[in-house]
């Protein structure tokens, strides 16, 4: 080496890079628990997706447990018409009631499932009964829930939801985001690269593609093939992938024209290598900003296909349509909208950093 | 008499990197004062520290006085007023110191209407005078063309224009002609010294090229790593340089000749009839327009050991005939490699014996992938043709050619941009010896570097020729290159062979009118 050359210090890779960045590792932290919440939260959170509490909708979102010391009695009436019976001597305890159930006939007892039937208490086991069977001493457990972020208009558990949700959502945003990504950049790259006539005929058909309504397509696939999940992903992919052709196909026609891209040439690699080695690395910049754009893109046009009833069918949801029944409930229960919206807001934000910087670390030039 | 404008100790510094360390230098009225150093060296740093240019994270100290005022930390509106009026400034890229969307009588005439509350339309009739002034051809008619119609020679004309328009007392003038071919150069030179003289104003000339300054300037200071290291009149500096470092730069140009190859040397390159030719603008699918000719019918051969200069200004198809010599563009005519035929060969075909024949690039920051590290890039070639090499052996072999082209082999996991410009050249050459070739193609390959380093790599190039008895086509606008490192000339002019014959016999006695002009205006 030159006295002349001065050589500045060693870089070490992107992903070194990466590690150290702390706004990518905060943006990738975020994301991976978000996406494992998702995963493994249902089992956690005490509520199915689809239990439907007919005694608590529009529950607010809060730390304390339900039922109310003061809704017990009035509830224990109701059920007592229901069953046909006269609820005396009510005692609420804070974890049992013990009542006497009262008849002018000998008090069947099979009425008991009502009590275990409600949200409110737990299997009644029974204390005493009176020698004539009109008087029937029982106790049941008060059953306490919780609804951490409250309850949907069907006294669904949000949170639940929410995260069950969260796994459709996230499932097709990065699988649709996966299939764009392989086939639009593949297809892109080689348009680009070969250029004339090849790219001329590549691209009109994506020009043609970009002509069908999307609509028009996903509402055929459903007709041929029957509502499925996987036909979303395929729908959605399908149709993202022409942007990124076009987006990487303007990348590879400025590297095609790269002295490295020609060297290579002159080296005699064929063209799936200089693919491989030079023109698709080279052009990943953009592609990364904009996968990390088109994850939100997907998840929100799978809300807009559900909400036509194309999409996820009840009582399966997505953060789409989560998100699209609370917009119709802000008015009364704006937590309805704000916690999908709050699981939407966290994925994207974090997914936007570590887009961004994975990008700025895969640059070389950053140092 | 104080001098028009002096720097005192003035400091430019980013973050806690200084890039000047404390300029002195004065320059009195009508004087031309030069500044040359490498790149890296500080000098446009001064420049653009004087005309308050410097982007927001640049710290600048010391002052610069011009004509009793501080131009350092001068508020905006009163630097405003000396910007463009007082001071004029010329850059040296042409291509993107004018605006693309304005026509070039709109440009000059800006600075007038601003600094000198021209109308309208005695604003147009000044800039046609400018333009008469700078001798560009046509003026009358240049106004009102965009800067995409002029050629880089012309461009630079304007931007001299522009910079004059409200005759300012000094122009600083940043390495106004390296962008351009040197004929071209040598007449802006004179255009600038035939003005200074005329309008009586200083001028700071700021060049890497020390032939251009000793044509210019009265007196220079040479600079390095951010420092002045040593200033007076140009002849005693270059007569007799005090310091080691301008030793240094007066001793960087090319010397030496090259040892001519044994007689009987087998040859290795032969083009018969090579014509390249690049589908004209407009026309219509049933009648295209004419063809663009970029090479018409040349002829050459080389010989082992042996190396062939392509000469000529840019446009004149040097670049295209390389690359059609490689097979790389579509060419008509016969190009035979040793004892084969390539012209009847497909790419496929072709690929095998490609590694007898290989390219070095001008652009040692284009022709690198910035993805790959340095060994990557230099091993590509033996995927190709020694697949059977496993990764550690390619990395050995990565290692053997770093050290062949004198690069630290430690540094070969590196990406390119770790490297300066000499030692990314140094890879790509790396990266054609690997295979072992026969014939290496240069195209410019020392043009974008400094002269110090060029000195280098030409030393080396001559040194791996020697070595492996390599056929060279080197392609040079460089006269002065091509004469250090080549046995035989041809001189291309607009696609065709004007004059060739041995370096001596071409660059000593030139027999066209064109070979004379270019031996002049590199002044050797």
């Amino acid at each position: 080496m030159t006295p002349s050359d001065p050589a500045p210090p060693p870089q070490a890779g992107a992903l070194a890079r990466l590690r150290r960045d702390p706004a990518a590792v905060a943006g990738l932290a975020a994301l991976l628990l978000v996406t494992l919440a998702c995963l493994v939260g249902p089992l956690f959170a005490g509520h199915a997706y689809d239990r439907i509490y007919y005694d608590y909708p529009r529950t607010p979102p809060s730390w304390r447990t339900y039922p109310d010391a003061g809704t017990l009695g009035p509830a224990l009436d109701r059920l007592a018409l229901r069953m046909r019976v006269r609820a005396e001597d009510v005692a609420v305890g804070p974890e049992a009631v013990r009542l006497t159930l009262a008849a002018d006939r000998p008090v069947d007892e099979r009425v008991l499932g009502f009590l275990a039937r409600s949200d409110l208490f737990g299997p009644a086991r029974v204390l005493a009964r009176s020698p004539d069977g009109h008087r029937l001493t029982v106790e049941a457990p008060v059953r306490r829930l919780r609804f951490l972020l409250g309850t949907d208009a069907l006294g669904r558990d949000l949170l639940t939801r929410a995260l069950v949700a969260g796994r459709v959502s996230l499932a097709l945003g990065f699988l649709a985001t996966a299939v764009a990504l392989g086939l639009g950049v593949a297809y892109g790259a080689v348009a680009g690269y070969l250029g004339g006539a090849v790219d001329a005929a590549m691209m009109r058909l994506v020009d043609i593609l970009y002509a069908l309504p999307f609509v028009f397509f996903v509402i055929m696939l459903v007709v041929f093939f029957g509502r499925h999940l996987a036909l979303i992903f395929l729908a959605v992919g399908a149709v993202e992938w022409l942007d990124m052709a076009r987006i990487v196909r303007g990348e590879a026609m400025a590297i095609r024209r790269r002295d490295y891209v020609l060297a290579a040439e002159a080296l005699g690699a064929t063209t799936p290598a200089i693919l491989r080695r030079h023109v698709v690395p080279n052009a990943l910049g953009p592609v990364i900003a904009f996968a990390a754009l088109l994850v939100p893109r997907v998840i929100l046009l799978e809300s807009f296909l559900s909400f036509l009833g194309l999409g996820v069918q009840e009582p399966m949801t997505s953060w789409g349509v989560l998100v699209a029944e609370g917009a119709r409930a802000i008015e009364s229960s704006a937590w309805m909208l704000a916690v999908p919206a709050a699981f939407l807001v966290v994925t994207l934000a974090a997914l936007n950093l570590f887009g961004d910087r994975l990008r700025d670390a895969l640059d070389p030039r950053e140092a | 008499m104080a001098p028009l404008l002096a720097l005192r100790g003035l400091g430019v510094a980013y973050g806690g990197r200084t890039v000047l360390h404390g300029l002195d230098l004065d320059i009195a009225r009508g004087e031309t004062v030069a500044l040359v150093g490498e790149s890296g060296s500080g000098k446009s740093q001064a420049a653009l520290a004087v005309m308050g240019l410097l982007p927001d994270g640049a710290a600048v100290s010391g002052s610069a006085r011009f004509d009793g005022t501080d131009l350092v930390g001068l508020p905006r509106p009163a630097l405003d007023r000396l910007r463009g009026a007082r001071i004029g400034m010329v850059f040296q890229e042409p291509m993107t110191a004018l605006d693309p969307l304005f026509t070039i009588g709109r440009q000059i005439a800006l600075p007038l209407r601003a600094h000198r509350g021209l109308s309208r339309r005695q604003a147009a009739a000044r800039a046609r005078d400018l333009l008469r002034l700078v001798e560009l051809r046509e003026a009358e008619a240049r106004l009102g063309a965009y800067p995409h119609e002029l050629s880089g020679g012309e461009r630079q004309r304007v931007m001299i224009a522009m910079a004059l328009a409200c005759e300012p007392d000094l122009l600083i003038a940043d390495e106004p002609t390296t962008a351009l071919d040197v004929t071209v150069q040598a007449r802006i030179l004179d255009l600038l010294a035939n003005l200074k003289r005329r309008l009586g104003m200083a001028m700071l000339f700021i060049s890497h090229d020390l032939r251009l300054v000793r044509r210019i300037a009265g007196r220079t200071a040479v600079m390095r790593a951010g420092r002045l290291v040593e200033a007076g009149p140009t002849a005693r500096l270059f007569a007799a340089p005090a310091e080691p470092e301008t030793r240094d730069l007066v001793a960087a140009e090319p010397a030496g000749r090259k040892t001519p190859p044994p007689p009987g040397s087998p040859v290795v390159l032969e083009a018969r009839g090579v014509t390249v030719s690049y589908p004209g603008r407009g026309g219509w699918p049933w009648r295209p327009a004419p063809r663009r000719i970029a090479a018409a019918g040349i002829d050459l051969t080389v010989r082992a050991g042996e190396t062939l200069g392509l000469v000529g200004e840019s446009g004149s198809g040097k670049s295209s005939l390389g690359r059609a010599l490689l097979r790389l563009e579509p060419a008509a005519g016969i190009v035979r490699f040793e004892d084969r035929d390539l012209t009847p060969l497909s790419r496929a075909a072709l690929r095998p014996l490609r590694r007898g024949f290989q390219p070095v690039f001008q652009d040692p920051h284009g022709s690198l992938s910035p993805r790959m590290s340095a060994g990557a890039i230099v091993t590509e070639g033996l995927r190709v043709h020694a697949p059977a090499l496993s990764a550690r052996e390619r990395d050995a072999r990565a290692a053997a050619a770093f050290a062949e082209v004198r690069l630290d082999p430690g540094t070969r996991h590196r990406p390119p941009h770790a490297f300066s410009g000499g030692q990314r050249q140094r890879i790509a050459i790396a990266r054609a010896m690997i295979l072992r070739p026969r014939l290496v193609v240069l195209d410019e390959p020392t043009s974008a570097l400094d002269r110090t380093v060029q000195r280098d790599i030409v030393a080396l190039l001559r040194d791996l020729q020697a070595a492996h008895g390599l056929a060279y086509v080197f392609i040079s606008h460089d006269l002065a290159v091509v004469r250090a490192l080549a046995d035989r000339v041809l001189v291309l002019r607009d696609g065709r062979a004007v004059e060739h014959g041995p370096v001596e016999a071409v660059l000593e006695q030139p027999q066209e009118e064109y070979t004379r002009a270019l031996v002049a205006a590199a002044a050797l």
